[in-house]
């Protein structure tokens, strides 16, 4: 014990000693947090569109009329030209196209049913479905309104039925997050990938720079123990996370106004546990790899899976199989899902005992095979 | 020029040396974009759907047998009271429910109208409204199907949708453009970033601020070979792309070869200016991963539509370079414009290079005085 105190005093004391890593650790991810949490949306406030109205009727202006009016679209250009439209389209002036084709409202008279003519850009294929469904709700809905005006027969029968006529009532609830907000969604996975990031990368650049600096021998000739040793590493840059990561829960309280619906000491408990994973890996790497070199670029190709593998910005239910499982294996997925689970959804243990035991029985694997791999010797 | 010469010389002799790091530098940016370049989808498959039926009839039976005939919903569960639902909508093991009110059918059939609740996890708001829709339009497809059978018309106006460039909204033509400029830009500055470093690191750089080489013969000598990488790892992703992602290269290739030369040089510059202003390999390597990998995601376009986020926020988006380079391949390989279309994005790169190239060696010059 005594050991394992003096080995702690060195670490923080070089970690005092250079202010570069205090900065990164602390400032990097709570700047990244307050931008990249703005950026994480997928709700597109206004769009450009380019309107070829062919028909010139009431009803198509009024169409033109609701989509300005939605404040989704801003009309940015028209003329009865689908050509000026098209090329408007290619030099990104504007990423949508509405035509409305001659007859409209006669069609909608006479047949009930009329066509337009919607084109996006899919240039960015996330953004045209996106203007996709704010378009053909918008549609939907005038739809239903003009059908008064026009075909009044038919509309107004709702109140007594029409033989054979049949209404599903369809009330849809979105639970835990009714207003979509985005950032209530993003903010604690990124957080959480923020933090993992520097201490993975922390973790593995520290024992392989002893390593490469020599002092890794010094230590080895003493009689400190490998668990000790390891211990040293990992207890500072374990309190610091679980500060940096506490921080962050008050940025995204603060800022973002996240919901905390469920309770913190119990993201609190999954962050120590969790933060032991992280580091771990880290410094498992720093105990495989010879140059700090090839730790970076073993913390590189992990971070990206954590990133892009954890169900944080696409859903994990969208990937191919064999993705999935390589999802699963993510200690980062599993965390976050707790998160998600107890800040917004306001689970409690039972709910989250799965991804708790998970991350459990990773710490003690990661741990050990650290322990393991770092033999006293010289390689 | 000939100490310029056994300069770029030593470094391709440091390079080559090191197998290994070699065969990472090779083989990582190819293996990267096509693991992610199948993982990253957003086409909602699978959704577990949970029934609540407490009266079942003929229309609810009908109704459930559409849910499960989509291929899109799995059905994971009926009960006859929603009470069910809060514990397995938080333990995540279900997605959406929908209830059915008691004598769905009779009042469908008597009444003409009856009522359907569609509870949806929308924790992640877009997978959430996309599920939603996707159990609306089943509900309105059977609503319209009894209808017709009873003789009902309905005043409809039906938007034609295309989507131009990307008709399908195929995943890998929306993410192996945005993926490959991520790879490109880490890889290229964290290679440049990290051979400078470990120089100062060791005090070799010292001895050759103190040589005959001026500090940009210095930079260039360092950048050099790692372009020369960097370009084979830009001919290993756009090959995949192209054979494995079946991505269209739509405009001309050259022209797109040449814009990635130009945006690796940029990244190159970056991993030197990082070298520069950090004291050690480990605050250059983290704060070059750190700096760049999250924003470049995030800001670039890659995943989040720019036009998205908060006006304050989207000029910051101008300042990664990763934007550039993905507004030029969707450019190319999508929509097949040219130098016409593209000269804007590519000035702005090129000033980009530039300005960093420029920072590069100024940085050098501080520290030689």
């Amino acid at each position: 014990m005594r050991t394992l105190r003096f080995l702690l005093r060195k670490e923080f004391l070089q970690i005092r000693r250079d202010p570069a890593i205090m900065r990164m650790l602390v400032a990097m991810p709570l700047v990244q947090l307050l931008l990249l949490g703005n950026a994480a949306t997928f709700e597109i406030r206004s769009s450009r569109m380019y309107v070829v109205d062919e028909d010139h009727s009431p009803t198509s202006r009024g169409l033109v009329t609701r989509m300005a009016a939605s404040g989704r679209f801003e009309i940015a250009d028209a003329s009865p030209s689908m050509a000026l439209a098209n090329r408007a389209l290619l030099d990104r002036d504007v990423s949508s196209i509405l035509r409305v084709p001659h007859d409209f409202e006669a069609d909608l008279v006479r047949v009930g049913a009329a066509p337009v003519q919607l084109v996006f850009n899919a240039e960015d294929g996330a953004a045209a479905g996106i203007r996709r469904t704010y378009a053909t709700r918008i549609i939907a809905a005038y739809a239903a309104e003009v059908g008064e005006e026009l075909r009044p027969t038919i509309a107004t029968a709702t109140g007594a039925p029409m033989r054979g006529a049949a209404r599903i009532d369809v009330r849809a609830r979105g639970w835990f997050n009714p207003e979509l907000d985005y950032q209530a969604y993003m903010v604690p996975g990124i957080l959480v990938l923020l933090v993992t990031m520097v201490a993975t990368a922390l973790g593995s650049m520290n024992i392989v720079r002893e390593k490469e600096l020599g002092t890794l021998e010094q230590l080895n000739v003493t009689p400190v123990t490998r668990a000790e040793f390891i211990a040293s590493k990992l207890i500072p840059f374990w309190l610091i996370g679980l500060g940096v990561l506490a921080f962050g829960l008050t940025i995204a309280r603060l800022a973002f106004n996240i919901p905390m619906r469920g309770s913190l000491a119990l993201v609190f408990l999954a962050a120590l546990i969790y933060l032991l994973v992280a580091l771990g890996i880290g410094l498992w790497i720093s105990t495989i790899v010879e140059t700090q070199q090839q730790a970076m670029f073993v913390t590189f190709a992990i971070n990206m899976v954590y990133m892009l593998m954890s169900g944080l910005f696409t859903p994990i239910l969208s990937m191919p199989r064999w993705a999935q499982w390589i999802a699963q294996l993510s200690p980062v997925k599993h965390f976050i899902v707790l998160m998600r689970a107890v800040l917004v959804k306001g689970a409690g243990f039972s709910a989250v005992q799965l991804p708790l035991a998970v991350l459990a029985v990773y710490a003690a694997v990661v741990l050990t095979l650290a322990v393991r791999q770092y033999s006293k010797r010289t390689a | 020029m000939s100490a310029m010469g056994g300069f770029v010389v030593k470094e391709f002799h440091h390079i080559l040396r090191d197998r290994q790091t070699l065969l990472i530098l090779l083989l990582l940016p190819l293996a990267q974009v096509l693991l992610f370049g199948f993982a990253l989808r957003t086409d909602i498959r699978g959704v577990r759907l949970v029934v609540v039926d407490p009266a079942p009839d003929a229309s609810t039976l009908e109704l459930r047998g559409r849910f499960a005939a989509t291929g899109l919903f799995r059905i994971v569960g009926v009960e006859a009271t929603p009470a069910a639902l809060a514990p397995r909508f938080q333990a995540g093991s279900a997605d959406q429910a929908v209830v059915f009110e008691p004598g769905f059918g009779e009042k469908l059939a008597h009444e003409g109208r009856a009522q359907l609740l569609v509870i949806t996890d929308a924790t992640d708001p877009n997978t959430g409204s996309a599920m939603q829709a996707y159990a609306a339009a089943v509900v309105q497809r059977y609503e319209q199907e009894i209808g017709a059978r009873g003789g009902r018309q309905g005043v409809r106006i039906v938007p034609e949708v295309r989507m131009r460039f990307n008709p399908t909204l195929e995943s890998a033509n929306l993410f192996v453009p945005g993926l490959i400029a991520l790879v490109l830009t880490i890889v290229s500055a964290l290679m440049s970033a990290i051979s400078l470093s470990r120089e100062k690191e060791r005090g070799t750089l010292e001895v050759l601020l103190v040589s005959p080489l001026k500090p940009w013969e210095i930079i260039a000598g360092k950048v050099l070979p790692y372009l020369v990488l960097g370009f084979a790892n830009v001919l290993t992703v756009l090959g995949a792309a192209w054979f494995v992602f079946r991505v269209p290269f739509r405009g001309s290739v050259l022209l797109l070869l040449g814009e990635s030369l130009l945006f690796i040089v940029t990244c190159l510059s970056l991993g030197v200016v990082i070298a520069a202003v950090t004291s050690s390999q480990r605050t250059a390597m983290i704060g070059a991963l750190m700096g760049l990998m999250m924003p470049t995601t995030v800001l670039g376009g890659m995943i989040f539509p720019i036009e998205s986020m908060p006006g304050w926020l989207q000029p910051l988006t101008n300042a990664v370079p990763g934007k550039w380079f993905i507004l030029i391949s969707r450019g190319i390989m999508l929509k097949g414009v040219g130098l016409a279309e593209l000269w804007q994005e590519t000035l702005i790169l090129a000033g980009m290079m530039v300005v960093l190239l420029v920072a590069a060696v100024k940085t050098f010059r501080i520290r030689l005085g």
